[in-house]
């Protein structure tokens, strides 16, 4: 249903996503995971037909979408993330205007607008002017205008900044209801929420998918594993090695191969291991009791921020209900 | 097509709704109404709608990118356009679309004006000529100025920067015959094509001055001409179309 294809976009000399790739497939809830100023609004723009990539290519449904913008457009509903409404309109009016502007005919518009607006729960609302609604129901009338058309694939950009935590909880519900029926694909930058709505993550950071991977996974990634950077005087490697495995919050321990470290342990006579660890168990503190214990030379022993790590740091992994 | 009317509907409504329609035409008629009545009032005046005009042209210059400044300015300001241009409508079918809107809501302002002809014929025997050929020629020169504002609309997210740089444009090409009566052959007779019709000579009361030189003083006078029909649809048709290359190019930034 999307799939893009070594897309990169730049504004001016600055890529603000660079080399892209990824598909998915009719019926998916995808989650888009990244620290803000990732490239998620980007890629989104570039999927909705909004801005055209600089290279390589984007087919929604499949239409390409830039040589076949208007049948893509036809098949996409969308949310921006600043969720812009003509204020001065009663929603009604406004979601009629939408579907016209889709290409629907009245008949259709008149069927749709009730049921779609029952869907997003905006019953009480359907003659209220769009300016004068809370930020909560404005974001459920941008849910409204972005399903109307019945269109098979769904982008919403960050549907839940900015709205109060129940209106949240409540949004959170109508997005899972209807990715049952939509290929759909959310951006956000909250872990907990990607995870409650989505089968698979697909994590961006600097204009990178960085992961592609069920949530759980990158939880468990996430948790279960910390890594140390271990050096040694005064023993063998084999002996180091096989001394952590036996400690039982280490998950692996082995030689470390990166060059550098290779070269600093020849020139100093020294051994560099790896140590993955299980979190939250004093890994550091053991391995240094136990090193000091069996009388070796601890030259060195520094956790290691992992890849994804570093940039689970910067997303919210928490939330906060105020 | 069926997009241009859409969009060009909502918009008159939007128009009507809000008092902006209302202010300007109320201001557009009161100044006017100055004009025609002061060209009116003498004891031996002519019984025309010369001073209306020269009113009306002088002060569309200010008053047709009031009405075209919120047009597009706003659609980019609250992120609106980023609907539109996600929804399958073309660029041209927007601009043609709002271009439209603003020119019925200045069709109905010039409709209001229609009072001051019934005035002439109540109190005198005007000349039918010159009447017909004079709203002809503003319903041209409406929409010439109202596409030049659009597409000063379309430069900025800004109401106010699309206001200044369209009544800038129009100054612009309205000041062109101070330079071209101080320069000589070719040079004034390009400058001279390009006037756009109105002239500051309006504020002098026994005249009531359209730019001599300019492409209005025959519709005024009652003589219709080839060349100034063209004159205004080319001003319009190029600048509906610099709006949509803005348009288009706002995609690439």
């Amino acid at each position: 249903m999307i799939k893009l294809e070594h897309m990169s976009k730049y504004y001016g000399p600055y890529p603000a996503v660079l080399d892209v790739s990824f598909e998915v497939l009719k019926g998916e809830i995808v989650g888009f995971l990244g620290p803000n100023g990732a490239g998620k609004t980007t890629t989104m723009r570039v999927l909705t037909g909004f801005t055209p990539p600089t290279h390589g290519d984007a087919v929604v449904a499949g239409y390409n979408v830039v040589s076949h913008s208007l049948d893509a457009r036809r098949h996409i509903g969308y949310l921006p993330e600043t969720v812009p409404l003509y204020y001065d309109m009663t929603v009604t009016d406004f979601l009629s205007y939408m579907g016209m502007l889709r290409g629907m005919n009245s008949d259709w518009i008149k069927d749709r607008v009730p049921k779609v607006i029952d869907t997003v729960r905006l019953g009480d609302y359907r003659n209220a002017l769009v300016g004068k609604l809370s930020k909560g129901y404005r974001q459920r009338t941008g849910i409204a205008q972005a399903i109307l058309h019945e269109p098979d694939v769904l982008i919403l950009d960050e549907p839940t900044i900015g709205i109060d935590p129940i209106q949240v909880v409540e949004t959170r519900e109508l997005i899972s209801e209807l990715g049952e029926d939509h290929t759909l694909l959310l951006s956000s930058h909250i872990l907990p929420e990607v995870s409650m709505i989505c089968r698979r993550v697909l994590v961006i950071h600097d204009g990178r998918i960085v992961a592609d991977d069920r949530p759980d996974n990158l939880s468990e990634r996430l948790q279960h594993s910390e890594r140390i950077e271990l050096t040694i005087r005064g023993a063998e490697p084999r002996e180091i090695i096989a001394e952590m495995r036996q400690l039982p919050m280490v998950v692996d321990s082995r030689r470390d191969n990166r060059a550098e470290s290779v070269a600093k342990s020849e020139r100093e006579g020294t051994t560099s291991l790896i140590v993955d660890a299980r979190p939250n168990a004093q890994a550091t503190e053991i391995i240094a009791n136990k090193v000091i214990e069996r009388g070796w030379g601890l030259v060195n022993l520094t956790p290691l921020p992992l890849t994804l790590e570093e940039i689970f740091l910067e997303l919210t992994t928490e939330e906060d209900l105020g | 097509m069926r997009y241009i009317w859409l969009i060009a509907n909502k918009e008159v409504r939007t128009y009507f709704a809000s008092p902006m329609a209302y202010v300007v035409s109320a201001a557009f008629l009161a100044i006017t109404g100055f004009f025609f009545v002061a060209s009116v009032s003498d004891a031996f005046s002519e019984a025309s709608i010369r001073g209306f005009l020269a009113g009306a042209v002088f002060f569309m210059i200010f008053m047709s990118p009031a009405i075209t400044m919120r047009l597009l300015a706003e659609e980019q300001k609250i992120g609106t356009l980023e609907l539109l241009l996600t929804s399958p409508v073309r660029e041209y079918e927007i601009v043609l679309g709002k271009f439209f809107a603003a020119f019925i809501t200045m069709l109905a302002m010039l409709v209001l004006s229609l009072y001051f002809v019934i005035i002439l014929f109540v109190y005198g025997i005007p000349d039918v000529g010159p009447i017909l050929t004079g709203y002809l020629g503003l319903v041209l020169y409406a929409a010439a100025t109202l596409a030049i504002g659009l597409f000063a609309s379309a430069l900025s997210p800004n109401q106010i920067v699309g206001l200044v740089v369209g009544s800038g444009l129009l100054t612009g090409l309205t000041i062109i015959d101070f330079v071209s009566e101080r320069v000589q052959g070719i040079g004034a007779e390009i400058l001279d094509a390009l006037q756009l019709g109105a002239s500051f000579s309006v504020f002098d009361l026994d005249s009531f001055g359209v730019a001599e030189a300019g492409h209005f003083a025959d519709f005024a006078r009652g003589i219709l001409s080839v060349g100034d029909v063209v004159y205004y649809l080319s001003i319009t048709a190029v600048f509906l179309m610099l709006t949509v290359i803005t348009l288009e190019t706002r995609r690439w930034r």
